[in-house]
Order: structure tokens, then sequence, then C-alpha cells
């Protein structure tokens, strides 16, 4: 696989480096590790810290939503691998306005490690309130009566969203916690692979498929997915996928809800567009009312072709939190 | 036996070696179930220790410190779950060498002992969950019973890298449980995991370590 890099070893410090340098606006490094990036505003005594992160790879996410209305930190790990408790914890105490900090953040058996740990030290050595959400919203990954298994792949964008707007509207740390987790309750995510991702450091694919094949509910990382099936037109994969999550969670006619169709990295926005329109379009007949819609790559995996399709079931508070600006590098919305 | 604080060095720079020739080995073993990144991630995370041996570590006479130094120098490295799991082991381990520079047989299997309850502590896997735990049990119970029927440190570790060996083999044959080889289900069914696999080739570097100090 053709990529445009130096050194492969470097990829993740040569990201952050040209990412800080374009957006000085937004967003700056900390001093002790150069992986821990917080907002360049002075965020208000007594907010809620919003900290976010994760393996790098998965861009915009998650360095991309820093910013105001979304998150106040972020923590940067290796390609696909969590970040140590380290920089979690210079991060928290930079953004920690004396109202505690929330972690946002995929359920992966690394990040709840480091995560976890970082959390411990932070309430240990600095007395900080850390609220933890997890997020679950990969129906593919465990079954129904296993959800608190389920892994956290693009609906952690709205995740994100509902805690950094509940944070910013001046929530306490337990409201922010609960409307997160209220979020991540009614948001659920599949998706389809088409092409995979290689590792820069390997250069070798992450999974194998033939050109008529897709691989139906892989994980962000290249992990294959249940089950590869013959590639489908564009109308069927938007069917199997918003079948299965109205089948995972019920939304009745009348309802609200947001939708995200994410690109998985080399599926052209063209791609994306089609894929939205027959989404709209199952929503609509069955009477469900689309909020707002987001169309575009908000958590890729390196180049992997596909995307995924994620529905938020909307209350009136969510509602609100949804609507609600925010100004991030890779994310606007006035 | 002896075993000197350079002897422990020693180990960590097997290890960083057996981890650079067998990164691509794991990272295929890893992509046929996970992401494909073990090899990577055991590179790093050793690399950055090797810096250590170079730099802090050189005059480091303390087995504790330089367990702890090893421990936390992986964990910043890598995080990822190895590095949560690997840093507990050698933090556990490092309480048992606190302000030792020579060690004794009974010393080195409570660091075993140590560090291995501590990976089990931190990462809740059971034996036949397909991880590195499958490896590690096995060699524990076999380091733990054979040393104290014979009080003979090589010999007993010796029959615990074999125990290891076996246990690493038995993945092949195991539904993956934990981490993100869990959602293949039935599609990890005959590959080896590579947490386990790297985990063996930490304890075989540590009984070529012995065998050498063993043998001069």
């Amino acid at each position: 696989m053709k990529k445009l890099i130096n050194n492969p070893d470097n990829v993740v410090d040569e990201m952050i480096e040209g990412y800080v340098k374009a957006y000085p606006q937004y967003v700056k490094r900390l001093s002790d590790n150069k992986r821990s990036l917080v907002t360049a505003k002075e965020t208000r005594e007594g907010k809620v810290g919003v900290l976010i992160g994760g393996g790098s790879g998965h861009e915009p996410a998650f360095m991309g939503y820093v910013g105001d209305g979304m998150a106040d930190g972020v923590a940067v790990g290796n390609i696909f691998a969590s970040p140590p408790p380290d920089p979690i914890l210079e991060v928290t105490r930079a953004i920690d306005k004396g109202a505690g900090v929330v972690y946002v953040y995929g359920n992966y058996a690394g990040d709840v490690m480091n995560f976890g740990m970082a959390a411990e030290l932070a309430d240990l050595e600095y007395g900080t309130k850390v609220g933890m959400v997890l997020v679950t919203d990969d129906i593919a990954s465990a079954p129904k009566k296993e959800s608190e298994k389920r892994r956290g792949i693009a609906g952690e964008f709205f995740v994100t969203k509902a805690a950094g707007a509940a944070a910013e509207k001046g929530y306490s740390l337990e409201d922010v916690v609960r409307v997160a987790k209220k979020a991540n309750h009614l948001t659920r995510t599949m998706g389809v692979g088409l092409t995979p991702c290689s590792l820069p450091q390997t250069g070798k694919p992450s999974f194998e498929l033939e050109d008529n094949e897709m691989e139906i509910g892989l994980g962000h990382h290249g992990e294959p997915g249940m089950e590869k099936g013959e590639l489908q037109p564009a109308d069927q994969v938007a069917e199997r996928l918003v079948n299965e999550i109205l089948a995972d969670m019920p939304v009745e006619n009348g309802e609200k809800v947001a939708v995200l169709v994410n690109g998985l990295g080399s599926t052209t926005r063209m791609e994306l567009y089609i894929m939205f329109r027959r989404v709209e379009q199952i929503l609509s007949e069955k009477g469900i009312e689309i909020h707002r819609s987001y169309v575009g790559d908000y958590s890729t995996s390196l180049e992997m072709g596909g995307c995924s399709v994620t529905l938020i079931k909307l209350d009136n508070e969510l509602i609100e939190l949804v609507n609600h600006p925010a100004d991030c590098p890779m994310y606007v919305q006035k | 036996m002896k075993f000197t604080a350079e002897d422990l060095k020693t180990f960590l720079k097997n290890v960083v070696d057996v981890m650079e020739e067998n990164k691509d080995y794991l990272s295929e073993l890893d992509r046929k179930i996970g992401d494909g990144d073990h090899g990577v991630t055991m590179s790093i995370g050793w690399q950055a220790i090797n810096e250590k041996l170079k730099e802090e570590l050189k005059t480091e006479k303390d087995c504790g410190k330089i367990c702890i130094i090893a421990g936390r120098t992986f964990l910043s490295a890598v995080g990822s779950s190895v590095g949560p799991l690997y840093a507990t082991g050698f933090l556990r381990g490092a309480k048992v060498f606190h302000g030792k520079s020579d060690l004794t047989d009974e010393e080195l299997v409570d660091f075993w002992v140590a560090f291995i309850e501590g990976v089990k502590d931190r990462g809740k896997a059971e034996l036949g969950d397909k991880t590195m735990v499958d490896t590690l049990q096995p060699a524990l119970e076999s380091l733990k019973s054979q040393f104290n029927q014979t009080r003979d440190f090589v010999a007993a570790f010796s029959k615990a890298v074999s125990a290891g060996e076996k246990g690493m083999m038995s993945t092949k044959d195991l539904l993956s449980k934990r981490g993100r080889s869990s959602r293949l289900g039935e599609r990890s069914l005959g590959n080896q995991d590579p947490g386990a696999t790297s985990a063996f080739l930490i304890l075989s570097a540590f009984f070529t370590t012995v065998n050498s100090v063993h043998t001069v």
C-alpha cells in the first residue's frame, strides 16, 4: 500500500506536530507528553472538562473533536492502540476547572485499563473527580444480551457531542455523565468493509477480501467482521445496516433520530450520499423523523473502504444537545 | 544459582532481541484474528526499554528499580492493552526485588508469581479465554509445583517454559473471549493467540538467560 509518510515509526508524532501547527487557534500541546492536546482557549472555571482519546488512525477522531462544544482535551495513542495513562493524566490536570472531568472513550480492553488507571491516579494524586463514559454502539461486536461487551465505533461522535454540549451549558459532572451515558444507550452503529487498511509499520492489509466480497459488521481497526458476504448494491447494504440497527433498538413512528453515515477512510462522499439517500428513504417510510444528519468521514480506519450507519434516538434533552453549536478543527456546526 | 542485576538486564535485552526477531511473525498471527499490530506494539515497547538499558539503567543495581523503570517505560511507550498488563506484571515483581541487587532462587520464583498474578489481576482473563494467560497460568503452576518439589530453579523454570509452550499451542483450539478478537467467535478457531505467543517468548528469553548464568 502506498503512503505519503516518512519513517513509519514516526507517523503519529509527525501527524500531531502537523496538526498542532495547522490549528494553533484551536489546540495546543502540553509540555510533558507530546501526545497530550488541549483546547487553545482558556476554558471557564467551574466547567466540567471533557476528555476524549484512543488510538490514532481514526482521524478526524479523536483529536479533531477538541474545540468549543465538544472536548477540551485528547490523549492520542499509537495506531489503533489506547494511549497510556501518563498523557491522559496530563490532559486531565490541564482541563480540570474544579468541576471534575469526564472521560469518553470506546469500550476496548486497552482503553478500559489505561483510562481506568489514569482515573485512579487523578483521584489519588490530585483529588480530581473523574466520570467515565464507555461507548458501546457497535451492534455487530456482541449480541444484545451482552451489550455491555460491545465496542465503541462511529457513534462515539454523538456521545462526545452530548457530553461536550452539556459541559458547555454548565451541567454538573454527574449530569454530563448522565446525558453522555443516555446518548450512548440510545446510539447504535453497524458498518460494512469493502477494502482493508494497512498499518504503516507492517504495510500488510488488515484482512483479505475478494473483489466481489464485503465484510459485514467489521470493527473500526480492520478486525474481521461477523461474516463475509457478496458485495451488494448500496441500497441493499443500507437496508441491511438500518434494519439490523432498528431490530436492536426499535424506533417508533413519530420518534426522532440523528443519523451519521460515516466513511471509513477511502470511500468517497459520492458513495456516502448514495448510502444516505436510502437510509433516509427507509426511515421516512417508517415515519421516523430525521432531526439532523451527518455524512462524511467522522471516524475512519486509515484508508479502509466502507462505511457505517449510526442512529441516535433523540429525546428533548438530547435534541437540545445535538443542536448546540460546535467549533472544532475538523467539525463545525453553527 | 546467583542471579544479579546485570543478569536481569541481560534478560531484558534478550527479550528486546527476541521481540525484534519475531515482530513480523507476531503481527502476522494478529492479522488473522485482530488488527495485525501485536509485533509492532511489542517492538515499540521493548525498544523503549532498550533505550533505558543503554542509559538510565546502565549502572542501576537495584533489581526493584530496574523492574519499575522497565514497567513504566513499556506502559508509556505502548499504552494499548499489553501496556497495562506487562507494566502491572513488572511493578508487582518489583516489590519482590525491592532494594536487592542479587537474587535467590526463591526470589526469582516469587517474582514470577507476582508478575503473572499481576497480569491476571489487571486483565481479568481466565484460563481458556485465548489470551496470554493461557501461556502464563500453566507456566506459573508448573514453576511453583516443580520448585517446591525439587528446589532446583533452572529445572523448574525449564518445566515452566514447556508448560507455557503447551498452553500457547492450546490457544489454537480456543474461542477468543477477550480483547478485540473476541468478536470473531468461531472464526478465531485454528489461530494461535499472538499475546500467548509473545508471553511464551518472554518466558523463553528468561530461561535462556538463567541457563547462561547457570552454566557459567
